[in-house]
């Protein structure tokens, strides 16, 4: 059997819930406790591609990074890098796809703890950074780790995005949901189970170790 | 020393209010609403005014709408709620901006904490919490020291012990210190001046007499 699809899903699922996450923590931080106008229709952008059918997700990162896609078109005419139908675009939809279930982690763990906690430290002559880093950090993380599992999750599970702008194409783009699509289809039934037996396996395995972390980490969090 | 002028457009009201303090203890008492707080924040850095000025001890805070970042102010500001990072002991809290180690130690044996260094919030009373709150704020050495309600969290007892405390410090410390406070024999006994707020105004303002001889 090969194993080629289990690796490149692990690598897309790493390198995705590391970017997703930075980029998470820092949309998360700088939304929790901002009020502007337009704030419900920035965060709705966020969150839309949880709500929409990956195909529909698929369909609109094709009208951007497609050949014809505006930046797609840019990218090839620049530096001949074609994101789609390339691991590119298996990462991008994994990107894309996750991101919400990181903000929403990312924005209700920066809202949790009292706010006076950041000014007392400013009172206290940190600055922005050092404040981030010894404050809201380690109070958020709780809910910021619970963030990571999920986007890893998601990122692991994607399917029909990534059908949409990577395609199958082995050894490039199949990655272990894909694999299984298309074992099926083959008839390949007992590779598709020993693909979905992993992925269940991992899935389980992160939640339990989530659900049994966090309440590890809660009792310790508990403020009087 | 201290001379602010600020005004700021708050929800029900315009607050505009001057104050000028040497090294006394000057008491904002008012019921809730009338603009304590917002005070102690714009001094401080964490909310800014419309429009007025804030110098301190020949710095300038606040002027002509450019405003000093708060972590630049040395102002040691006490929450109401303490504020103490309860991801962090005792020692870490206090330590967090303290400019000197031995001065820290000093403070936490001043304040009878010293005993309690390793602890984390959570696990002491509430007049400790206090105590620790304000080793935590003096111990960044600042030029002053907001308190915003510093004791109405406390029992009687440890109230009282509280109050001789701060009286103690001040004397040893020699900086301005703003309280606020909602109970008026607090501010008659902690207060070289009272000032008397309504609805974001000063109504009046009153100086303890005989004049304490620190202030």
């Amino acid at each position: 059997m090969d194993y080629a699809p289990l690796w490149l899903s692990l690598k897309t699922a790493l390198i995705a819930t590391i970017i997703v996450f930075l980029a998470g923590t820092f949309f998360g931080r700088l939304l929790a406790r901002r009020q502007f106008p337009g704030k419900s229709a920035v965060e709705a952008i966020f969150l839309l591609p949880l709500v929409l059918p990956p195909t529909v997700v698929g369909f609109a990162l094709l009208y951007i990074f497609g050949k014809n896609g505006f930046i797609g078109r840019l990218l090839i005419d620049w530096f001949d890098f074609q994101i789609v139908f390339s691991w590119y675009g298996v990462l991008i939809a994994a990107i894309v796809v996750s991101f919400p279930l990181m903000y929403q982690s990312a924005a209700a763990a920066f809202q949790q703890y009292d706010p006076n906690l950041e000014r007392a430290a400013k009172t206290m002559g940190a600055s922005r950074w050092r404040v981030f880093r010894t404050i809201s950090f380690p109070l958020a993380w709780p809910g910021l780790l619970s963030g990571i599992v999920l986007t890893f999750a998601r990122a692991l599970g994607e399917f029909g995005a990534t059908l949409m702008v990577a395609g199958f194409i082995k050894g490039v783009t199949d990655t272990i949901p894909l694999a299984i699509y298309f074992a099926v289809e083959s008839g390949n039934m007992e590779t598709a189970k020993t693909w979905v037996f992993l992925i269940v396996g991992l899935g389980f395995t992160a939640i339990l170790w989530l659900n049994w972390w966090s309440r590890k980490k809660m009792q310790k969090h508990i403020q009087p | 020393m201290l001379d602010v002028h600020i005004e700021k457009q708050l929800a029900h009201f315009n607050l505009t209010v001057s104050l000028a303090a040497r090294n006394e203890i000057i008491a904002l008492f008012g019921p809730s609403g009338s603009g304590k707080t917002t005070i102690l924040n714009a001094i401080s850095g964490l909310a800014k005014p419309d429009y007025g000025h804030i110098n301190l001890k020949g710095r300038r805070l606040f002027h002509g709408g450019k405003s000093m970042s708060v972590h630049e102010r040395k102002i040691g500001y006490l929450f109401q709620d303490y504020a103490l990072f309860p991801h962090m002991t005792v020692w870490k809290n206090i330590s967090y901006g303290m400019k000197s180690e031995r001065f820290a130690k000093d403070l936490m044996k001043e304040l009878d904490i010293e005993h309690l260094a390793a602890q984390y919030p959570r696990n002491i009373s509430g007049g400790e919490k206090q105590r620790v709150a304000l080793a935590r704020a003096l111990a960044t050495e600042p030029d002053l020291l907001l308190l915003d309600e510093p004791f109405s969290a406390l029992d009687e007892n440890t109230r009282v012990r509280a109050h001789d405390e701060l009286r103690r410090i001040h004397q040893l410390w020699h900086i301005p210190v703003i309280l606020v406070t909602h109970q008026h024999e607090e501010a008659e006994k902690l207060a070289d001046v009272i000032y008397y707020l309504e609805q974001g105004q000063v109504i009046r303002t009153k100086k303890k007499e005989p004049p304490s001889v620190y202030s």
